[in-house]
């Protein structure tokens, strides 16, 4: 839909949008309350636990479960033959309990339920697994060596003309762009390639995966986890351990952070596996070193970015070569990076090319604008030389080749109203741009973009005899949409904050809800929540006209009461959601109001950051001392949760471009499972992080939002490596930027 | 008639092709067309695809309408974190 006329400047004055009220969640988090996966029991639980495979790619030749089975206190083992055939997401079944073959270390083998944790621990241990070890790979670029190790058989990828007559680690192969990039190459007075590579970074999520499950012979059961998306858990393990969807009722917990990482399965199939063979509760929470080595991290790349540019700034053409590893299965987030890598310049001649490549690391999961951020270190970083070489401050080099309105984007459609602009034209006259800089300091800026989609909603609300409103929303919370979407429905309702209680319904209570990811609830939870309003205030006009006997469509709904639309329809006090609220029973029943949808519109976002990073020269140590986002939430309805948003993803981000990565032996064994050897940042290692909100309406939602969930992640780690080579003079290519690696580009710049 | 393009990455399953015309009136039509042209193409568009008609995306709209003169851009299924 198109609410053009509702976004304009003037259409509306808001009452309840734009405000900072206490988050509805608040007192439950800081008090112990509020219920997160693992705080949930039954009676007659088990305790269920996982072998993993300490090897990085081996062949399972057999598993003997007998004496784990006949172990004191074991109630059922499961393997691979305890799950059936022919499923809708072989991959997903395969990642959840290995097959034939362990494709990394910590990959899932068996499972035990026990009376207790201790007793399945113990019992773990008599399960004898017969491996034939096969060498592994697990980097993205080695895994495309013509002697690598080939992690699957029948791997041939699509996309690739023509196609190869071996199997590769090349699951796919994309390409996007336009125009003619070697006549643009020949324009240019100055060319810079250069080559870049990320490693993986775990989400970083508090909660570790936790579940209950409950599952009958008859095939009905109930389960209790953490997830971004229950109804895709249900979907996946209704096909894992092929029950009807009907059957299975998922509830989502409170949930301690996600950021993509919870938006798939990796426990719940085997503990619904386990319940099935023990007719018993089984609870299973992971470690963080499970975590770690076994649920899914984003995915490492190595990237080749060349780019041409005349010595009046302008960009002529722009290529970039992507090669991405996604874990040992198809699915890194390539396309994404190949689509957005030169989203924010409006280049006649771009192109890239994306490679979906598989190693022997656990299948990676999304995080926050999946595939972007490593696109952008590439290509702004690029961007920041090549305006040094020209001459130009790197804000004017950025503006003069920014996509605005009407620009052909890099990906192919062509934008419609934008706001990078203008977060490039407020970070340039933001008094940090400006701002004295200290000894060993440097001043970098990055641009970012994110797609942001819709999809599909179920939202019901009902009005409560006391005038309160329950609204009842399908996409877990992860970031504060209860709080946002009771914002939507007060306003709507004119009825105070405080009256609406949101709550995150089962899978057996609303239609179909996708995950929360994409950065879509505020903006597709909200259109129908709104919209569910509306219709509830309907009811309500109807029920006030009933009352006073005049026609339905003679009473409209205005600052939370029902009133003649105007005097010839009578002259009647104002009804209040209260009074009608109260006489519901009498003037036809309940009062609700509800809608689906599959939303379209959802806008695209960028932003610019702007950070200042001092490097010790003695210790190779970069430290970020100011950092400021610019980002356009079309429109911000809880302002404290979007500058919440904006300064989460800059944090990951920053964490990312200086600490975080995964670290493998020579044996494919994950070396740092743990938050001690896997640093992501603290309070204490970071500046309070500046978020400037701008806002740039979008037509396809009722009040202009756009989703701010993603892409603030983007822009950091080229902002951080940008100001790392103004305050030390080198240019890292090589993320993360750690001290050793800082200080040997030091050393050898000398 | 509305002008298609491919993303590259369908182009080895479309024989080649990454750009044609086409009458579909709506994105169910336009899905429809390319398989019956390109069967190779059936697999990768049952996984899902994402649709921008005239610089609007559309992740999942078989009805979403695709005027004569329309730019129409078949992109990755988009997803997110």
């Amino acid at each position: 839909m198109n609410y053009q006329s509702e976004v304009s400047p003037d259409a509306r004055k808001f009452k309840s949008i734009g405000t900072r009220p206490l988050r509805p969640d608040g007192l439950d988090k800081v008090t112990g309350k509020a219920r997160f996966g693992a705080d949930v029991s039954a009676p007659g639980m088990l305790h269920g636990v996982i072998l993993r495979s300490p090897h990085a790619h081996a062949l399972i030749k057999s598993i003997d479960t007998s004496k784990a089975e006949a172990a004191e206190g074991v109630h059922a083992v499961v393997t691979r033959a305890d799950f059936g055939s022919d499923f809708d997401n072989p991959d997903v079944m395969d990642n959840v309990m290995a097959g034939k073959k362990a494709l990394y270390d910590g990959h899932t083998v068996a499972a035990i339920a026990a009376s207790s944790e201790a007793a399945a621990r113990k019992a773990l241990k008599l399960i004898k697994v017969e491996y034939e070890v096969l060498k592994g790979v697990t980097d993205v670029d080695a895994a495309l060596a013509p002697d690598a190790p080939i992690l699957h058989e029948d791997m041939v990828p699509d996309g690739v003309d023509p196609a190869p007559t071996k199997p590769t680690n090349i699951a796919h192969r994309h390409e996007f762009g336009h125009g003619d990039v070697d006549k643009g190459f020949k324009e240019a007075d100055i060319i810079i390639e250069r080559s870049f590579k990320t490693e993986a970074a775990h989400q970083g999520y508090i909660e570790p995966h936790a579940c209950l499950a409950t599952l009958g012979s008859d095939g009905r059961g109930e389960l209790w986890c953490c997830t971004q998306g229950h109804y895709y858990v249900r979907e996946l393990c209704a096909d894992l351990l092929k029950i009807e969807e009907s059957q299975l009722r998922v509830t989502a917990s409170e949930i301690g952070g996600g950021f993509g990482g919870k938006t798939t399965v990796f426990i719940e199939p085997v503990a619904l596996a386990l319940s099935k063979k023990s007719n018993r509760p089984v609870k299973i929470v992971m470690s963080r070193n499970e975590v770690f080595r076994a649920s899914g991290p984003t995915a490492s790349s190595s990237v080749d970015v060349k780019i041409g540019v005349k010595k009046d700034g302008r960009i002529t053409a722009g290529f970039a070569n992507l090669r991405y590893q996604g874990g040992a299965y198809p699915g890194s987030p390539v396309e994404f990076g190949a689509m957005s890598a030169f989203a924010c310049y409006d280049l006649e001649n771009v192109k890239t090319v994306g490679y979906d490549i598989v190693t022997n690391r656990p299948k990676q999961v999304a995080y926050r604008a999946p595939g972007a951020p490593m696109a952008a270190f590439a290509i702004e970083s690029v961007v920041d030389e090549l305006a040094k070489k020209v001459g130009m401050d790197p804000i004017e080099f950025r503006l003069k080749n920014a996509s605005s309105a009407g620009s052909k984007s890099s990906y192919g459609p062509t934008f419609s109203d934008i706001g990078l602009a203008l977060t490039l034209e407020t970070a340039k006259n933001h008094p940090h741009y400006s701002a004295p800089l200290g000894p060993n300091q440097g001043r970098g800026v990055a641009c970012g973009f994110w797609f942001n989609f819709g999809g599909q909603t179920s939202v019901s609300l009902a009005v409560n005899a006391d005038g309160t409103v329950g609204l009842s929303v399908g996409t877990p919370d992860i970031g504060g949409s209860r709080a946002s979407l009771s914002l939507m429905v007060a306003e709507e309702m004119g009825v105070e904050y405080e009256k609406v209680r949101a709550i995150i319904a089962d899978t057996a209570s609303l239609g179909y809800n996708d995950v929360t990811d994409g950065s879509r609830v505020t903006f597709a939870s909200g259109i129908a929540a709104i919209e569910a309003s509306r219709n509830a205030c309907k009811v309500m006009c109807a029920r006030a006209a009933k009352t006073w006997g005049i026609p339905e469509d003679a009473v409209v709904w205005e600052d939370g009461h029902a009133k003649p639309a105007g005097s010839n329809a009578g002259d009647f006090k104002p009804m209040s959601l209260v009074e009608i609220a109260a006489n519901a029973s009498s003037t036809g029943g309940p009062i609700a109001g509800h809608h689906e949808i599959n939303a379209d519109g959802a806008g695209v976002s960028f932003s610019t950051h702007l950070a200042d990073v001092e490097v010790d020269p003695e210790t190779g140590r970069a430290e970020v001392v100011r950092y400021t986002v610019f980002q356009d939430a079309g429109k911000a309805i809880h302002p404290s949760y979007v500058e919440g948003q904006f300064q989460g993803g800059a944090v990951q981000g920053i964490g990312w471009a200086l600490n975080e990565e995964y670290i493998y032996d020579n044996e494919g064994r994950l070396q740092n499972p743990g938050f001690l050897d896997y640093r992501i940042p603290v309070a204490s290692d970071l500046p309070m992080i500046d978020a400037v909100i701008l806002e740039v309406p979008n037509p396809g939602h009722p009040y202009g939002v756009r989703g701010v969930g993603e892409t603030s992640i983007v822009p950091p780690l080229a902002t951080v490596a940008n100001a790392l080579a103004a305050a030390a003079g080198i240019r890292m290519t090589d993320i993360p930027m750690s001290p050793p690696k800082v200080l040997k580009a030091i050393d050898e710049a000398k | 008639m509305a002008r298609i393009i491919l993303w590259g990455g369908l182009k080895a399953l479309a024989n080649g092709a990454n750009e044609l015309d086409s009458d579909a009136k709506n994105v169910r039509a336009l899905l429809d067309e390319l398989v019956e042209l390109y069967p190779g193409l059936k697999p990768r568009l049952n996984k899902g695809v994402s649709v921008a008609i005239d610089g609007e995306i559309f992740r999942d709209n078989w009805f979403a309408e695709i005027k004569p003169d329309s730019t129409v851009h078949v992109l990755p299924l988009l997803a997110g974190g």
